[in-house]
């Protein structure tokens, strides 16, 4: 059984003029990389809402179609039963936090859901090692930097022990440094067996984690598979996709007549491959 | 002329978010400010559009103090679009929302409805003006409260991380409106973590940590400087990275490449002669 099914699901907001998702049909098992991107207004964060029943339980609107999270149809079980298999993280942080401290924001999901207390601190503990947030024990959420927010709203998500963690655009409120320091706590989560599924338009920054790329355009998916193969499609250009520099040199090059032997998406990979283009 | 002088600013008199900022903004400039979370980039920029007055120090606005003057007549001169778009809508429709502020300022009925039509459509948000922006992706509403404010092309445009949420289309659409502006002599000062887009399209940028100025120069210039790249949490571009990498095993790579054209121009010339 896949880990979430959508399908052919379709969804229009109340009082929207058009259909924000068209006809989805996919699948994603157990312990992938989905990074799902496209033009602004496309439907990703909608596809993330209809992940864990937000879409339509509670954004409401006219629905085609079904999704299936973790075998559960989303119009027939209640939100509830969604936050413990699929954890949402938004881009802004504040957004999310609810409590005064970090040991608290952890506790919070799981006290909800009736979790006996000494797990509880168990979970508690482990997460405060595992996102490295020992210093941030004592320290109010509003005294943190973004970054520090975001980790602490990671570990409350995870606190619920989701099997797929749905993250939308979580770092663009972020610097670069603290951007990168969440998108390895992102990679490392699924290194040890999370599903991810993280919307991001800065692939530069995403592509070289991802196991696959799923391309959005007006409700529809237009392309999904292996990211190298995605970013040398040349409807990334058309619709607006940030292709990793990297990338575009590559294209660039092509287009000239030099074709090296892989598509890269990182800088290091680029000059790697140009090294072994020359033997040197 | 926007002039800061010694400008100190704390939100709650504990902690110190401006420690001493001197900043000159020359009419027509193109700015951008820099900096690691907390910095301090956001408070600055609200010393220039009034918004928040200096603890001390002073903020002169064309030869004027802002002390004495109010915030209505420093908005006039100086339009401020915020991080977080939320914080800026409240109108029924995106048509609503951006000709608010254009009435505000005393544009007839007529300018305003063509004013408002011209910035949706040059932000790729020409569908959009009956819609409510409650209903609108995030992206989306980023570029309505934008539209609310370039729309009324004040003569000092400040924006607060304009490009969150934009994919390469909008960033592209946003960046010439920019350039347009500012060829008609508007000055732009833009907050962003967004080096590709600083290094395109500012000559000008400012550095901050910890509440003060590092650095103030050539974008070039100021990127280029270790300590900048360290304390204001910048990754290198990867551009960088892949020439550096390229540098370890051909020596005849440039010590300064920045753009992609550079890099692609460098690369055929080394497999050319391969």
């Amino acid at each position: 059984m896949a880990l979430i099914e959508f399908a052919d699901f379709s969804f229009k907001y109340l009082g929207a003029d058009s259909l924000a998702l068209k006809r989805i049909k996919l699948t994603i098992d157990e312990g992938e990389y989905v990074v799902i991107t496209g033009p602004s207004g496309c439907g990703k964060t909608t596809f993330c809402r209809a992940i864990n029943a937000l879409v339509p339980q509670f954004h409401r609107g006219y629905v085609a179609g079904n999704v299936y999270t973790d075998g559960k149809n989303t119009r027939e079980n209640e939100v509830a039963t969604f936050a413990s298999v699929a954890g949402l993280v938004f881009q802004n942080p504040e957004n999310q936090l609810v409590t005064l401290d970090v040991e608290k924001e952890i506790a919070f999901g799981p006290e909800n859901l009736g979790v006996a207390p000494d797990e509880i601190r168990r979970r508690v503990e482990e997460l405060i090692d595992l996102l490295d947030l020992e210093e941030l024990r004592e320290k109010h959420p509003h005294e943190m930097s973004g970054g520090e927010q975001q980790r602490v709203a990671i570990a409350a998500t995870l606190a619920l022990r989701p099997k797929v963690l749905v993250a939308d655009e979580p770092t663009s409120n972020l610097d670069p440094t603290s951007a990168e320091v969440i998108l390895e706590i992102i990679a490392h989560l699924n290194k040890r067996g999370m599903a991810v599924v993280l919307v991001e338009h800065r692939l530069d920054l995403v592509a070289k984690d991802a196991s696959r790329i799923i391309l959005m355009n007006k409700g529809r998916i237009v392309a999904d598979g292996n990211p190298r193969e995605i970013l040398a499609m040349d409807l990334c250009e058309e619709i607006g996709v940030g292709v990793p520099k990297a990338t575009q040199v590559y294209k660039r090059l092509k287009t000239r007549g030099v074709e090296l032997r892989n598509v890269p998406l990182t800088g290091v990979e680029l000059a790697e491959l140009v090294q072994e283009a020359t033997s040197r | 002329m926007i002039i800061l002088e010694d400008v100190h600013y704390s939100y709650d008199g504990v902690y110190t978010a401006l420690r001493g900022i001197s900043l000159q903004v020359d009419d027509g400039e193109r700015l951008a400010v820099i900096g690691a979370n907390g910095a301090g980039k956001t408070t600055m920029i609200k010393h220039m559009n009034g918004l928040l007055r200096p603890q001390n120090g002073r903020v002169i606005l064309d030869g004027q103090d802002t002390k004495f003057m109010s915030v209505a007549e420093i908005a006039r001169k100086v339009g401020l679009v915020f991080q977080n778009p939320d914080h800026q809508l409240f109108l029924d429709s995106v048509k609503e929302e951006v000709e608010f502020g254009l009435r505000n300022l005393g544009f007839t009925e007529s300018e305003a409805e063509q004013r408002c039509q011209g910035t949706l459509a040059s932000l790729g948000l020409g569908g959009f003006a009956e819609r409510s922006p409650f209903t609108l992706s995030g992206g989306e509403r980023k570029r309505v409260a934008l539209a609310s404010v370039l729309s009324t092309e004040p003569r000092f445009l400040a924006l607060d991380e304009p490009t969150i949420g934009q994919d390469a289309h909008q960033k592209n659409r946003l960046a010439q409106m920019l350039a347009e502006m500012n060829k008609r002599g508007r000055t732009v000062v833009v907050v962003t973590h967004d080096i590709e887009f600083v290094i395109e399209n500012f000559p000008r940028t400012v550095a901050m940590a910890e509440g003060q100025i590092i650095a103030d120069g050539s974008t070039s210039m100021v990127l280029s400087n270790d300590e900048v790249i360290e304390r204001c949490a910048l990754a290198p571009p990867q551009m960088t990275l892949a020439a550096r990498a390229l540098r370890n095993v051909f020596p005849e790579v440039g010590q300064r490449l920045t753009l992609l054209s550079e890099l692609e121009e460098t690369i055929m010339g080394i497999l050319g002669g391969a």
